[in-house]
């Protein structure tokens, strides 16, 4: 009985594959986007993982020099000492043109060396034998291997990516720094009754070992935004799925009272309906995972750009399979399906065999349940806002944009009701009363569809107006920052000097770019030193600051720190700022700093290279009139013999900045066409499914005197006035969101705020998307309903049920 | 033993606070291969007397017993196993499965109730006409055409009893006078006992007995 059963529940499904494909297509999409989501968060959080082997080293104790570079001398003087120290000698080298990380370490006493041993046979870290040999990433080694430089490249995939190891004599002479460190780690067994370090080398600082992971703890608040964003492309395909059983439970109501009737009994049949749903979601939860495995794929470059440029995360995302997400995103399409299936269960359970259709159809429309959203709606709402106006931090961002979202959906209905009651109360005319009157009615059919499309097109005014004032900020701070017509970088410091005193008396003025690398409070930080010049005083982007902020900047009488060092230690004007042991400055202004990762200092030249005097000089700005930029550049390169890339004009790095923050928002961009697309596609098998229920009230019009024609242009008509009502009610609804990302969810996930801007020409871009999306939804129905023939229409009258 | 037994049986049907009498102290008897008419006004309560004798809904009072199994006493599933096995029911409104070929209507429930015959079903498709609509599916055919396969489906596992309410209401007189001709040839073959629920006195007159509803009571 059990087969017979299913085969006749199945054959549904035969008569009507466009609904077939509908529920299928619905719940790949929504499992392939949550999938996505999971499998990119997932392999960039293995990456991290991986790179965590090789950072293992930052979890011990450094040795750092002021200055930024040890001696080896000091270094023998120390071990002679009895401190058990390894030496480390960090820098860049260029491959084909990108930068690779170089860590010089001592085979014998790195902690980092245990990675490198050699594994079955295969060249490892031995001390005599790898001293022409490099170690790194497949993806690092495959470019230092393409460059040609005739050193052996070994792979080890613990390396972290953008990074290789080698013996530190190799590395001296690749680096060019002979003789020199970089830092020493202190290893963890260190002999009783040694010398305190002030008493062997008292130029040395000792950096206490870092407790967490940088990268995993900074982007966890990215991965917590993917998932969100998943979550909602989720819930809106499962809008589709929703509407597609509903309408198939609707549809077979007298399949199953035909097979209650015949002997089937109300269990039997329920168990019989849910096997057959839950094989339904497992096929679409499974062509989900494949869809989900591609667009991962896709987008996996561009979330490793995310991470490269918002949180300075150095990731190699490569894509596997994983038991992990496909159970989760099978688990997912079950649970979904049984979600978005769950009214219409309930009511098979409750079928009375004797029941009317007509009669459950009409207490389905009812204005009760339209008062139910309404209320549940605003509980939502007054939720969302009550944890805002109370708690703080990410998760009541979250919680106030889930309540939001789910408020605004519940209301939509009610509030498109409201209107279409308005409207056929100003109708004038029969047929436009008709109209107005029908669309409310057809509208528990659509809600689902239109939740979907305003949570869609919410989302994407959201996200989008977060970019766009994110871009309109972040533009204007570059204008802000890169005040110097042009950049030069040296190659040596004896070089960089040489060029500063060429170019001083040939232009306005040459503004340093000195730096040194240190850690305050633990944490990784950068000092820089400004000599005091007008470019500064005009242009730097300061957000707050002291009375002479500039007068005791250039007097070493304070120091300027950076947006995201100013919210996360919670310093401000005034606050006193403990620079290294012994140097401590009033904080005096803090400036916008977007895309940096790290915490920033800004201050005096003279006072950075008192206290670390070694800093590389080899970078400066260029205040030059903009006409003589191109042969002073031509100059520059021909008398020093510069590579093209070390002497940049300003529209050069404006333009590279500005692409790097385009690839940062791919993936958001990306995420947002996909969820419209599939409102647009929940629009589309809202009508047609609707469409069986449509000719019943259709044909009395055609009857009385109505043309096809215009019967279908009224159709058509109506899905776009929906979408368009839709859209007005999405417009608050997507500002609220871009408030709360903002104001809450980015100042905890990347550190610092941004004004909002508002870009009315991209929401009528967007108006009209949604307008077509929803014109081209019902182009098919209307067209159907055009080509529709008379016998078809009268069948309505011939076989009323 | 008699077939099937009603007794004194009740049914009201509750309105918010009202309560509205539909069938009042019943009393029925029919025998196995009998066939019985039941005439009566719209609102008489004729439909709800054959729904209760289908267990398609339960009664206030009284019994109806089934080849001597008492309805009183089944629970769902039981009234379900019931009809599966013991009854087949044909509507005015055919109620086939649109997404089935006739072939697969016709089969249906002897299908379901594990006594497909195919000999039978073969027998049956070519007296009812049906053969060659046999891939067809309902909405493909006639109300004449949709109405034997909804009979063909109903006598396929060979029921003692088969309940028919109004079968040909929808059709017109000609279809009508054949659909019944080969309802009662089928019911004969079959030694099934038929109880139907007509308007037609001209119909109820072609069966062995008559029996008129009023008002919820036998006359």
């Amino acid at each position: 009985m059990n087969g017979v059963a299913l085969a006749t529940l199945l054959s549904h499904w035969r008569r009507h594959p466009l609904q077939l494909f509908t529920l299928i297509t619905g719940l790949a999409l929504a499992t392939g986007l949550w999938t996505a989501v999971q499998a990119i968060n997932a392999e960039a959080r293995a990456s991290y993982a991986e790179a965590e082997a090789q950072l293992a080293a930052g979890r011990q104790a450094l040795l750092v020099a002021r200055d930024g570079t040890i001696p080896v001398d000091q270094y023998v003087t120390l071990r002679r000492a009895g401190w058990r120290v390894s030496p480390v000698l960090e820098g860049e080298v260029e491959y084909n043109g990108a930068a690779v990380t170089l860590l010089g370490i001592d085979p014998l006493t790195s902690p980092l060396a245990r990675h490198l041993a050699p594994t079955d046979g295969e060249a490892g870290l031995d001390p005599l034998a790898a001293r022409r040999t490099l170690f790194a990433g497949p993806a690092t080694a495959e470019r230092i291997r393409s460059a040609g430089t005739g050193l052996q490249v070994v792979v080890r995939d613990a390396v972290a990516p953008g990074t290789a190891i080698a013996d530190i004599g190799l590395a001296e002479t690749l680096l060019d720094r002979p003789g020199t460190l970089s830092h020493l780690v202190v290893l963890s067994a260190q002999p009783r009754g040694r010398p305190p370090l002030d008493a062997v080398a008292p130029g040395l600082t000792r950096i206490e070992a870092s407790g967490a992971h940088d990268a995993r703890r900074l982007t966890r608040s990215f991965h917590l935004n993917l998932t969100a964003l998943g979550l909602l492309s989720f819930a809106v395909g499962l809008f589709i799925v929703q509407g597609t059983v509903g309408l198939a439970f609707e549809q077979r109501r007298g399949m199953f009272r035909t097979l209650r009737a015949i002997g089937l009994p109300a269990r039997r049949l329920l168990a019989i309906a849910l096997a057959e749903l839950l094989a339904l979601a497992l096929l679409g939860g499974a062509l989900g995972i494949a869809l989900g495995y591609a667009i991962a794929a896709a987008l996996v470059p561009d979330v490793a750009a995310t991470l490269r440029g918002l949180y300075g995360a150095a990731v190699d995302i490569g894509l596997a399979l994983r038991p992990g997400w496909i159970a989760a995103g099978l688990g997912m399409a079950l649970l979904g399906t049984l979600l978005a299936a769950a009214q219409g269960l309930w009511r098979l359970r409750r079928l009375p065999v004797l029941a009317t259709a007509r009669a459950e159809a009409a207490t389905r429309s009812n204005a009760t349940t339209l008062r139910f959203q309404a209320l549940a709606g605003l509980a939502s709402l007054g939720l969302a806002g009550s944890v805002i106006a109370g708690l703080d931090g990410l998760v009541a961002g979250f919680v106030f944009v889930a309540g939001l979202l789910l408020g605004a959906a519940l209301l939509l209905p009610p509030a498109l009701a409201g209107m279409l009651a308005l409207g056929a109360r100003l109708a004038r005319g029969p047929v436009a009363q008709w109209a107005w009157a029908d669309t409310r009615e057809q509208l528990p059919g659509l809600s689902l569809a239109l939740m979907a499309l305003l949570l869609a097109l919410a989302a994407n005014i959201g996200v989008g107006t977060m970019v766009s004032s994110f871009k309109q900020t972040f533009t204007g701070w570059l204008d802000q920052r890169l005040v110097s017509e042009l950049y030069v970088t040296a190659e040596t410091d004896a070089q960089g000097q040489a060029i500063h005193d060429w170019l001083e008396p040939r232009v306005d003025a040459v503004l340093p770019i000195r730096h040194a690398d240190t850690r305050i409070d633990g944490r990784p930080a950068a000092i820089y030193g400004i000599v005091d010049h007008e470019t500064y005083r005009r242009h730097w982007p300061l957000l707050a600051s002291a009375p002479r902020v500039w007068d005791r900047v250039a007097t070493a009488e304070g120091a300027l720190i950076n947006e995201q060092f100013a919210r996360r230690a919670g310093l401000a004007p005034g606050d006193a700022l403990p620079l290294a042991p012994g140097w401590r400055l009033p904080v005096v202004g803090v400036y916008s700093d977007y895309g940096n990762p790290d915490r920033q200092v800004i201050v005096a030249l003279d006072a950075l290279l008192e206290r670390f005097p070694g800093v590389a000089n080899r970078q400066f700005g260029v205040r030059v009139a903009p006409d003589r930029v191109e042969t002073l550049a031509a100059g520059l390169r021909d008398r020093f013999g510069l590579p093209a890339r070390s002497v940049i004009d300003q529209a050069a790095v404006k333009a590279h900045s500005l692409a790097i923050f385009d690839k940062t928002f791919l993936v958001t961009g990306a995420l947002n066409v996909l969820t419209l697309g599939v409102a647009g596609f929940a629009i589309l098998t809202s009508l047609l499914t609707l469409w069986t229920m449509r000719l019943p009230r259709l044909a009395p019009l055609w009857a009385l005197g109505l043309t096809r024609p215009r019967l279908a242009a009224m159709e058509l008509l109506r899905s776009v006035a929906l979408a368009g009502l839709t859209f007005l009610l999405a417009l608050p609804l997507g500002l609220s969101l871009a408030w709360a990302l903002l104001a809450i969810i980015n100042v905890e996930a990347f550190g610092w705020r941004l004004p909002m801007f508002l870009f009315p020409g991209d929401w009528l871009t967007l108006g009209a998307l949604a307008l077509l999306a929803a014109a081209l939804a019902a182009a098919l129905p209307a067209w159907r309903l055009y080509r529709t023939p008379p016998a078809e229409l009268l069948e309505v009258f011939a076989d009323e049920r | 033993m008699p077939l099937l037994e009603i007794e004194h049986l009740a049914k009201a049907y509750v309105t918010g606070e009202e309560r509205q009498p539909v069938l009042e102290d019943v009393d029925l008897v029919l025998d196995a291969g009998e066939t019985l008419a039941l005439t009566g006004e719209s609102g008489s309560g004729k439909s709800t007397l054959l729904h209760l004798v289908g267990a398609l809904d339960g009664f206030d009072a009284g019994e109806i017993r089934l080849a001597g199994t008492p309805l009183s006493g089944l629970d769902e599933a039981g009234r379900a196993r019931l009809r599966l096995a013991s009854i087949g029911l044909v509507f005015q409104q055919f109620n086939l499965v649109p997404s089935l070929t006739v072939a697969q209507n016709l089969a249906l429930q002897a299908r379901m109730a594990g006594r497909a015959d195919p000999d039978w079903l073969a027998e049956l498709g070519q007296r009812l006409g049906l053969s060659r609509f046999a891939d067809r599916y309902p909405q493909q055919l006639s109300g004449g055409q949709q109405q034997r396969v909804a009979i063909g489906r109903a006598l396929a596992a060979r029921p003692p009893l088969l309940l028919a309410d109004e079968p040909t209401g929808n059709l017109d007189e000609t279809t009508s006078d054949r659909v019944l001709e080969l309802m009662l040839e089928l019911v004969d073959d079959t030694g099934a006992a038929l109880f139907l629920v007509t308007h037609s006195r001209q119909l109820a007159g072609r069966l062995d007995r008559h029996l008129h509803l009023s008002r919820g009571r036998i006359a």
